[in-house]
């Protein structure tokens, strides 16, 4: 009875159904919200324990905390260069840590135990929305990094090289951001549907090596994502001589 | 639960977008900023102020090396010099007791020499004193033997 009711449960496969909240006129896809703020509510209670008592000598949680916090710093020292990174570090870090988190949350915990009345719950990544937002932060970002460093000389960027150059540049503006939230949807979405699919069709063991896969593409997009990130934004503030 | 309460009509798609983008969009520039008070700038605080004591830490460690390997080569210098001052000394004194050694030889060599000659000198007048002494007698007995022939005759 229980293991019928489990594969009913693993085996409801919905793609394209959304919980939806309704506030006033405006409409929300409430199962992206609830996964992201259990996330993240782990995340930040993550961070708060290994940050509260932070020594000169690290121990435990704050170990593995100041591993993340370099890796984030040298992404960014690479991507975007010495002298601005550290205006950028908490962007692009926030970035990778909730691209990651989100990735691994709807990869790792089995959200479809819980049931929804529509849709169901699973990686806040999968949802073209949650990508959309975050592709059109860093646009605004790289802009504003361009602008601030630059001013108006940001410009002479789109015609570099040469001035053939300047329709490529301008179109870049739009498939920079279109790319980077398709990505991460695809790669998020087409993961959640092969194990769901495996697991419909094969339910033991069968899946597992496809989800050991899905975890490492999780943690590959999440790099990736913060890496283009920080280069858009590296490229922006980058002096041409 | 509380996503029962906000229950609302099913539509959609894939690629329904909706009000979730900007809320999304909000949510996350404020995970930036919590996660810069809570996460980055406590963490970059500890992780450079330690990246800081260690360098100091080497600076003062390589400038100790230094002043160490310049305290050493002044110490071989002079320890170069005083061996050098001992040679210098050691083979005066040699060539010191060299001569002295030479004058006493001297010395002695010609004592001996001045005892050798005179006592040959001695040995020489004795001879011939006794060498006159014998041929005195010699003659006093050849005079006496022909005094006697004589004077048997």
């Amino acid at each position: 009875m229980f293991f019928n009711s489990l594969l009913t449960n693993f085996a409801a496969l919905e793609v394209g159904q959304h919980l939806y909240w309704q506030i006033g006129n405006i409409r929300l896809h409430g199962q992206v919200f609830l996964t992201s703020w259990i996330l993240l509510g782990a995340l930040l209670v993550f961070i708060s324990l290994g940050t509260k008592k932070m020594e000169n000598d690290p121990k435990g949680l704050q170990n593995l905390l100041e591993f993340l916090w370099d890796y984030i710093r040298d992404l960014a020292r690479t991507q975007i260069g010495e002298k601005v990174y550290r205006d950028w570090m908490p962007f692009i870090g926030t970035l990778f840590l909730f691209v990651f988190v989100s990735n691994w949350g709807g990869a790792l915990i089995p959200w479809r135990l819980i049931k929804l009345p529509s849709g169901e719950l699973g990686a806040p990544t999968a949802d073209i929305n949650t990508t959309i937002a975050l592709a059109l932060l860093v646009s605004l970002s790289y802009f504003y990094a361009g602008l601030s460093n630059k001013g108006w000389r940001y410009f002479e960027y789109y015609v570099h090289p040469t001035p053939i150059m300047l329709p490529f540049k301008i179109l870049e503006d739009f498939t920079k951001p279109l790319s980077l939230s398709f990505r991460l949807f695809g790669n998020i979405l087409a993961d959640e549907l092969v194990v769901g699919v495996l697991v419909f069709l094969v339910p033991l063991i069968l899946p597992i090596p496809v989800m050991f896969l899905g975890l490492f593409t999780s943690a590959i997009q999440a790099l990736i994502f913060a890496t283009l990130a920080a280069y858009y934004i590296g490229e922006a503030v980058e002096e041409h001589h | 639960m509380l996503a029962f309460n906000f229950f609302g009509a099913t539509e959609g798609g894939l690629f329904d977008i909706n009000a979730t983008l900007p809320l999304m969009a909000i949510q996350v520039v404020a995970l930036t900023y919590i996660l810069n008070s809570l996460f980055f700038k406590p963490v970059g605080n500890v992780v450079e102020k330690r990246e800081k004591f260690v360098s100091n830490n080497i600076i003062q460690a390589k400038n100790k090396l230094s002043e160490v390997k310049k305290l050493e080569a002044d110490l071989l210098t002079q320890l170069q010099s005083a061996r050098s001052e001992a040679q210098r000394i050691v083979s005066e004194a040699e060539n010191e007791s060299d001569k002295l050694y030479k004058e006493a030889l001297e010395l002695a060599n010609n004592e001996a020499n001045a005892s050798k000659e005179k006592a040959r000198l001695e040995i020489e007048s004795q001879t011939s004193a006794a060498r006159d002494q014998l041929s005195k007698q010699a003659d006093d007995l050849s005079t006496l033997i022909v005094n006697r022939l004589i004077l048997e005759k």
